[in-house]
């Protein structure tokens, strides 16, 4: 066993025993902190796929989040008004059941991570980063100036939506769903690495002339690394906004995608538990910092300097004494 | 003709006023090895670019295997079973040995859309990456991480990577950069048995090696062929021994 899959085991096991703890405690807002870290190490699992094994340095996943958060608020606020979402040619109602919600959520973010990936995989580098910002943004004005689903204001959803089954209103049973939710995410994105396409997609971000040369059209392995990678990022952005039960414009903001992308840095790119591990040191720090200073960001900023320029590898880097997995 | 395999036909590519390639025409016939020769900056690499589809010609047309591939990209022509070598190993020097022959064997098996079965359990991609490992003498170094590869190893991959693909014709470009004379030598042997397999058109700067394997060569200068022949005609030429070879050859 090498020590990142034990460290890997050791995160499994924190987030197993921490809420379990909480929850013996009665310390619920312990829990839904737990959640938080669970939901944004998805968002950043997402992200980690296009720009850890595809080197696709996106600075607009927020996009996804966004998309995935306003589809969970659409679809619940039209369930709680009880007016369909459309009557012609056919009645679709709102809804307040969570799995399709993630359904619509992944489709949604699937569809926009294809045409934006459609555009912006033309360029590469710097172009790559600024295109995605564009994406992002055009979604942030656009959220903001659509009055129909809450405008600047957002939109309150006022009962967590439903998971057959589960009382998702109880706080632990909530963390349950979402962090089996990330389980099966993560063991997805682990067959992924290992699978012909992560070989491929590997190898594409670094030499791409080598895997067009043997018959691999790179486009299309960076494409759909994209589409999965918003489709997972987006069922994040669903499972945030039940945890807020409230979705605004911020999610689609630039600073969330920068979030994000510093989850997956802290933690260590291309790493599986990576992002994980991130959003553990990202949530910790600001309920422990946040608690001295508003100004906590100070000492977030310091320390993502510090990793980025003495520890490529990210905190999993730093513990496992392992060099970066790549620059 | 029949035997052709790859054919060009009066090539031009110009970069603002620089002519790369002028009417090239030359043609890659089964089981021989074609060498093409000329001093730097003759417009070997941008030739080599335009057969494998990187860079598409301003004028005339290349053929592979009796089909036109001039507006196919290089992802068409590898399919199709153009194998080539890089001057400058383009290796993933953070994956394995392994990794990277399995690459190649991916690409001439087709189907890389695959997400969940592990690529390196997979009996049929493993034996080829392995047997090709086996032919330029890696098998024993199929887990180290490419980027510990020394520089003659990795040119050895290269090659590697190129014969997964089973390719119906060979484009290498400079094989023994680099190579000590050991390993130059061992390259060459291989290479000579090679020919049978699949043709290969060499572009190589070691003049020992170009006139010990190949049946024709061709010259190039400036953009333009200025000879092609056997070996023999090819030292017997004056214009070539005056852009190229020098006196003493």
């Amino acid at each position: 066993m090498t020590k990142e899959t034990l460290f890997n085991a050791a995160v499994v096991l924190g987030l197993i025993a921490f809420p379990l703890w909480a929850w013996s405690a009665e310390e619920p807002f312990l829990i839904t902190l737990a959640t938080r870290v669970v939901i944004l190490a998805l968002a950043g699992v997402g992200l980690n796929l296009a720009l850890g094994l595809g080197g696709l340095v996106s600075f607009g996943h927020a996009a996804f989040l966004g998309i995935g958060g306003y589809a969970m608020g659409i679809l619940a606020s039209h369930a709680q008004s009880y007016n369909p979402l459309m009557d012609w040619p056919f009645v679709i109602q709102g809804t307040k059941s969570m799995p399709v919600i993630w359904l619509v959520a992944m489709t949604v973010s699937a569809l926009a991570a294809l045409i934006i990936g459609v555009l912006s995989l033309r360029t590469s580098g710097v172009y790559f980063i600024m295109i995605t910002l564009a994406f992002g943004q055009m979604l942030f004005y656009f959220a903001i100036s659509w009055p129909a689903y809450g405008g600047e204001d957002g939109l309150p959803i006022y009962v967590r939506n439903s998971f057959p089954g589960m009382n998702t209103l109880d706080p632990i049973q909530f963390y349950i769903v979402c962090a089996v939710v990330l389980a099966v995410v993560l063991v997805f994105v682990w067959r992924l690495s290992q699978s012909r396409f992560g070989l491929a997609l590997n190898a594409a971000r670094q030499t791409a002339e080598r895997v067009e040369t043997v018959g691999i059209g790179v486009f299309r392995l960076r494409l759909t690394a994209f589409v999965l990678s918003g489709m997972i990022t987006g069922l994040a952005g669903a499972l945030l906004a039940d945890l807020n039960r409230f979705v605004s414009p911020s999610m689609f903001s630039w600073q969330f995608s920068g979030e994000i992308m510093i989850f997956v840095i802290l933690g260590g790119v291309a790493r599986l538990f990576g992002p994980v591990a991130g959003a553990v040191v990202f949530i910790l720090l600001e309920h422990v910092l946040g608690g001295l200073s508003e100004f906590w960001h100070i000492y977030l900023g310091l320390l993502l300097l510090a990793v980025v320029l003495f520890a490529r590898g990210g905190i999993i880097g730093i513990l496992t004494g392992e060099a970066q997995k790549h620059g | 003709m029949a035997d052709r395999i790859l054919s060009l036909a009066n090539i031009s590519k110009n970069f603002g006023a620089l002519a790369a390639s002028q009417n090239v025409s030359l043609d890659l016939r089964a089981g021989e090895i074609h060498a093409l020769i000329g001093p730097n900056g003759a417009g070997k690499s941008t030739l080599i670019k335009q057969i494998a589809g990187a860079l598409k010609p301003d004028a005339g047309d290349i053929h592979f295997l009796g089909q036109d591939v001039t507006d196919l990209s290089v992802v068409q022509r590898a399919k199709m079973g153009l194998g080539r070598t890089f001057q400058i190993s383009a290796l993933a020097m953070e994956d394995t040995v392994m990794q990277n022959v399995t690459l190649g064997a991916l690409g001439a098996r087709g189907k890389p859309f695959r997400f969940f079965s592990p690529v390196l359990k997979d009996v049929e991609l493993h034996d080829i990456a392995s047997a090709a490992l086996e032919r330029v003498g890696l098998q024993d170094h199929a887990q180290m991480r490419t980027s510990e590869l020394s520089h003659g190893q990795r040119r050895q991959l290269e090659v590697a990577v190129a014969l997964t693909m089973a390719p119906r014709a060979f484009i290498m470009d400079e094989p023994m950069a680099g190579l000590g004379a050991g390993g130059s030598k061992r390259l060459t042997s291989f290479l000579d048995g090679l020919r049978q397999e699949a043709p290969i058109l060499l572009v190589e700067h070691d003049m020992d090696a170009v006139f010990a394997l190949a049946d024709r060569v061709t010259v190039l200068d400036y953009g333009c062929v200025i000879a092609t022949g056997t070996v023999d005609d090819i030292r017997a030429d004056p214009d070539v021994r005056r852009a190229y070879l020098g006196d003493d050859a």
